[in-house]
């Protein structure tokens, strides 16, 4: 999916050639992004979304993000899915207000309408159905919504960009195992879809009706049997293509990665238990965290040693990914600067009600949000034209003796 | 390369061994088939290769085997992987991953290549195989020819000295095998790669191979050069069998080789005829489908298709893998979608449709068996399911059973179904579906997987089944079992009828329809061995 470009200019033997120079002059071919990278900028911009309700800042990160996801996104199916997460905003933001204007409280001075209060038994007392409308009211639930929605969208903004297979690829190799399970379970997921669509309508074959606990054991079984059978094939075809090669690991080594993580696991636990919960002694806090981690992370490099496997095109941090990751960080960095600057113009007062107003800072973290749109080389597209998708028939697989031989051949007899 | 020395192979549930004190050379660029009857130990043989028996499979493995001097018994599958590359029935199956060029290299991942290398083989191999053009293309959206060349390039990334092959054309249709079999061929060839393939149908693959292994079934093997071997094995293909009632010696493996000494053969068929076509029936057709089409969102399966079935004819449907013969089957029992056109079967109360009839009704007046008949089983033991279809189909307790023991007589009645063979469980579903006595019977891929032996007797019950005056549809890709069992056949295309006609019509006018005596006879209209075996006793015997 990436550098098409390069696999474009020439015979193989000229990439190798070419990667030592790709980081400079490729960084503005199309290609796509580290996933981590686009990550690392979308929870930046969401952080941000977090340490402010003022609707202004708030539209333009929103707007920021959209703007970057149309620039840069590719045309995969997940790519499509921001418009989604865009709704779902204004559906989080409708909420709110609903909500303010169901279970009122009544507060503010500027009255808009009165519905009639629902009177409710004693037992519910402090909770109150309609009743007047205030306009801060209003406003309070609109703010709230809208930083809510906002941190929202800036995740589908991330969804949108990047490649959620290249991300669980990019996992360090300790977790090699899980990531393996989890693109095994995708590609398996359809097939069982798939399996049991073709076995009910396969029940309707001996005239069987489609539903009640008889059929679901008509289907249950021969499903159930499909993907044990499939799930056998699956792992004598990994088995059988090297899955699970390790390095000859000596007993004592993987008895010591094992407690190593077991070990950082517990500090982490303890270390969170201790951040929460105020009253146990402060040692146990953020130090525990910060140790259980360190442990933790010390295992799993030292379990990712043992796996011997290399990754196939793997994505790399350049300089583009370190700009896209840098500008997230920053936008972040910024808004809560911005924060401790002047607090009252990020949380603006709804009671009395004000105008929101934007100071430079904020406005200089939105435009550190936006540069992606331009930092971050396009996105390829994976069909440029419609191109003629099935094979050519017989003629690929016999006619051409010449080129592909060529290639071929001296790497094949070593 | 490849050394098996007095191998015996047991699998602890049965007494017998799979294999018995087997002893094999295959040395290095040979093309190796192996044969055998379902059940005879082909895949047994297959994953001895590579260590699969015993460590993935279990039971015990007595002597040695040796691939490129390794020992499987120290060397489990993945410490092999860099010199056996395996593929297995179902492509599918056996993928990891999903899009074509991250499966290419998801060997080479396991096998810790350094990139460059790895981007070098995934090109070449996607050039070596022709599928360049499917590189970003999610697997599951390739045709069956296409996967399996995928799953073989996808082993041949880590560049292997051995490829083994189960059965790599057995789900194709002959345009898409030929290009798999040319693939291997190639690899043979051109980078002496060491081929082990086991196949059924022996007529696609025996004329490329140097050596066969034949498996009789009772745990030995018969090794040798092909045609040595198949002068003596009781089941061939029809080429072999023509060779044999022409009696040339040595047997020619290929329709060239056949066709060259075809000479005196066609002179002495010169005088006689085939026996003519059975004569169109022209009463009531016992099925009548007008403008059939079927719709799955993006693709148009059947387009408009006008279809009549007569009762006592067998009708064979052709056509490339996803040209619409299944939706189409599908659509005229009514259990499929139908967007519209009209199905009418006649009945006792008068012209219906089956799609609107409820399904248990339906089965009555048309029964199907899918692709994969197991779909239809769902309890423990043979005996439960025949008693429950005699129940689904209200007839006298039996009845299912009696049917069974017509097709495959003595299964075991407290069988699982699924430890019944290929041609057991078609034979069982199949039994299962006529207990409902329908008039009209459809039958998608019925021979995937069935040896010779199974598949002449499966030939045998559809002829009983016309004969009883049942109007029959076989889908199939198999043009040798069209040749021996179809009064007509019908050629599917895009989800249009593109031919229909008698066998011999069809049959005669395509290179790619053209069953072998056909090919080597032209242009004589012969179709099969069993044809041209009667006209030379007919004509010989008076002399």
């Amino acid at each position: 999916m990436t550098d098409r470009a390069v696999v474009d200019s020439g015979p193989p033997a000229r990439v190798s050639a070419w990667s030592g120079v790709r980081s400079v002059r490729a960084g503005r071919l199309p290609r796509s992004l580290h996933p981590g990278a686009w990550w690392c900028w979308a929870l930046g911009l969401a952080t941000a979304a977090s340490h402010t309700t003022n609707p202004l800042p708030l539209a333009m990160i929103v707007a920021a993000a959209a703007l970057v996801v149309v620039r840069r996104r590719g045309d995969a199916p997940w790519a499509l899915a921001f418009r989604m997460y865009l709704v779902l905003g204004a559906v989080i933001v409708a909420m709110r207000v609903l909500f303010r204007l169901v279970f009122g409280g009544g507060q503010g001075d500027h009255v808009l309408l009165h519905l009639p209060e629902i009177p409710l038994p004693a037992w519910a007392a402090g909770i109150r159905l309609f009743g007047p409308v205030a306009a801060e009211q209003l406003l309070g639930g609109f703010y709230d919504g809208l930083r809510l929605a906002t941190m929202l969208i800036c995740l589908g903004a991330a969804n949108a960009l990047a490649n959620p297979k290249r991300l669980l690829k990019a996992v360090p190799g300790a977790l090699y195992a899980v990531s393996t399970a989890v693109v095994v379970a995708l590609s398996v997921a359809p097939q069982l879809v798939e399996s049991v669509l073709r076995v009910r309508r396969a029940r309707r074959l001996r005239g069987a009706a489609g539903h009640g606990l008889r059929a679901l054991r008509g289907i249950a079984v021969p499903v159930l049997a499909d993907a044990l059978d499939r799930s056998l094939a699956l792992a004598a075809a990994m088995d059988s293509r090297g899955y699970g090669r390790t390095a000859a690991v000596p007993a004592g080594q993987r008895a010591l990665t094992g407690a190593l993580v077991l070990a950082g696991l517990v500090g982490v636990c303890v270390g969170t238990y201790g951040l929460l919960d105020a009253t146990v002694p402060g040692y146990l806090g953020l130090p525990m965290l910060v140790a259980g981690l360190a442990t933790a992370v010390a295992g799993m490099l030292l379990a990712g040693r043992q796996v011997r496997r290399s990754r196939y095109r793997p994505d790399r941090w350049r300089l583009a990914e370190l700009a896209v990751a840098g500008c997230g960080l920053a936008t972040a960095a910024v808004m809560t600067m911005a924060g401790t600057v002047d607090p009252e113009r990020l949380y603006p007062p709804v009671s009395p009600l004000t105008w929101p107003e934007l100071t430079p800072l904020v406005v200089l973290a939105v435009l550190v949000a936006v540069a992606p749109a331009w930092l971050a080389p396009p996105a390829p597209t994976a069909n440029p034209a419609p191109r003629p998708l099935p094979v050519p028939p017989a003629a690929s697989g016999r006619t051409d003796h010449t080129s592909p031989r060529d290639t071929a051949q001296p790497e094949a007899h070593r | 390369m490849i050394d098996f020395d007095r191998v015996t192979v047991r699998y602890a549930e049965s007494r017998e061994p799979m294999l018995r004190d087997v002893r094999l050379h295959i040395p290095e660029g040979e093309l190796c088939l192996v044969a055998g009857r379902t059940g005879a130990g082909k895949s047994t043989l297959l994953r001895a290769i590579n260590g699969l028996v015993p460590h993935f499979t279990g039971g015990t493995l007595y002597g040695t085997v040796t691939v490129h001097g390794r020992d499987t018994r120290a060397h489990p599958p993945r410490d092999l992987a860099d010199v056996v590359g395996v593929v297995g029935q179902d492509p599918l199956a056996g993928f990891v991953t999903d899009t074509v060029e991250e499966e290419l290299a998801y060997g080479m991942e396991q096998l810790a290549l350094p990139a460059p290398v790895m981007r070098k083989r995934v090109e070449e191999t996607l050039d070596l195989l022709g599928i360049a053009e499917l590189r970003d293309r999610p697997l599951r959206t390739l045709s069956g020819g296409q996967q399996q060349r995928v799953a073989i390039g996808a082993v041949l990334t880590s560049h292997p000295q051995v490829l083994v092959l189960d059965e790599p054309t057995s789900a194709l249709d002959p345009t898409a095998a030929e290009d798999v079999l040319a693939a291997v061929t190639r690899l043979v060839h051109d980078l002496g790669v060491t081929v082990v393939v086991a196949e059924h149908r022996l007529e696609r693959v025996v004329q490329y191979a140097d050596r066969l292994l034949y498996l009789p079934g009772d745990g030995t093997v018969v090794d040798g050069p092909p045609d040595a071997v198949l002068a003596g094995i009781e089941l061939a293909p029809p080429l072999i069998e023509l060779g044999r009632v022409a009696g040339w010696t040595p047997l020619p493996l290929s329709v060239r080789d056949a066709r060259r000494r075809a000479g005196d053969l066609r002179q002495r068929l010169a005088d006689a005829s085939p026996p003519p076509a059975a004569p169109v029936p022209d009463g009531v057709p016992a099925l009548t489908a007008r403008g059939v089409v079927v719709r799955y969102p993006g693709t148009v399966a059947v387009r408009g298709v006008d279809l009549d079935l007569h009762p006592g004819q067998v009708v064979a449907l052709m056509g490339r893998n996803g040209s619409g013969k299944s939706s189409l089957l599908w659509a005229v029992q009514g259990s499929g979608p139908r967007q519209s056109g009209t199905v009418t079967v006649p009945g006792p109360d008068g012209d219906t449709d089956p799609k609107a009839l409820p399904a248990a009704q339906a089965r009555r007046r048309v029964g199907l068996v899918p692709q994969t008949p197991g779909d239809l089983l769902y309890l423990e033991t043979v005996a439960a399911e025949c008693a429950q279809a005699d129940r689904e189909s209200e007839v006298p307790d039996g009845t299912c059973r009696e049917l069974l023991d017509h097709l495959t007589p003595g299964l075991p009645a407290d069988r699982h179904p699924r430890d019944l063979s290929e041609g057991q469980r078609l034979a069982l579903a199949l039994a299962v579906q006529l207990t409902a006595a329908p008039p009209v019977v459809l039958l998608d891929e019925p021979t995937r997987g069935l040896d010779y032996r199974a598949k002449r007797q499966f030939a045998t019950v559809v002829r009983r089944l016309a004969a009883q005056g049942r109007a029959v549809v076989v889908a199939t890709h198999d043009v040798e079992l069209v040749a021996i069992l179809a009064d007509r056949v019908v050629v599917i295309a895009q989800g249009e009828i593109v031919a229909d006609g008698t066998a011999a019509e069809v049959m005669l006018a395509s290179p790619a329809f053209a069953p072998q005596v056909a090919k080597v006879l032209a242009p004589q209209s012969w179709l099969t061995v069993d044809q041209v075996t009667t006209a030379l006793t007919r004509t010989e015997v008076p002399r």
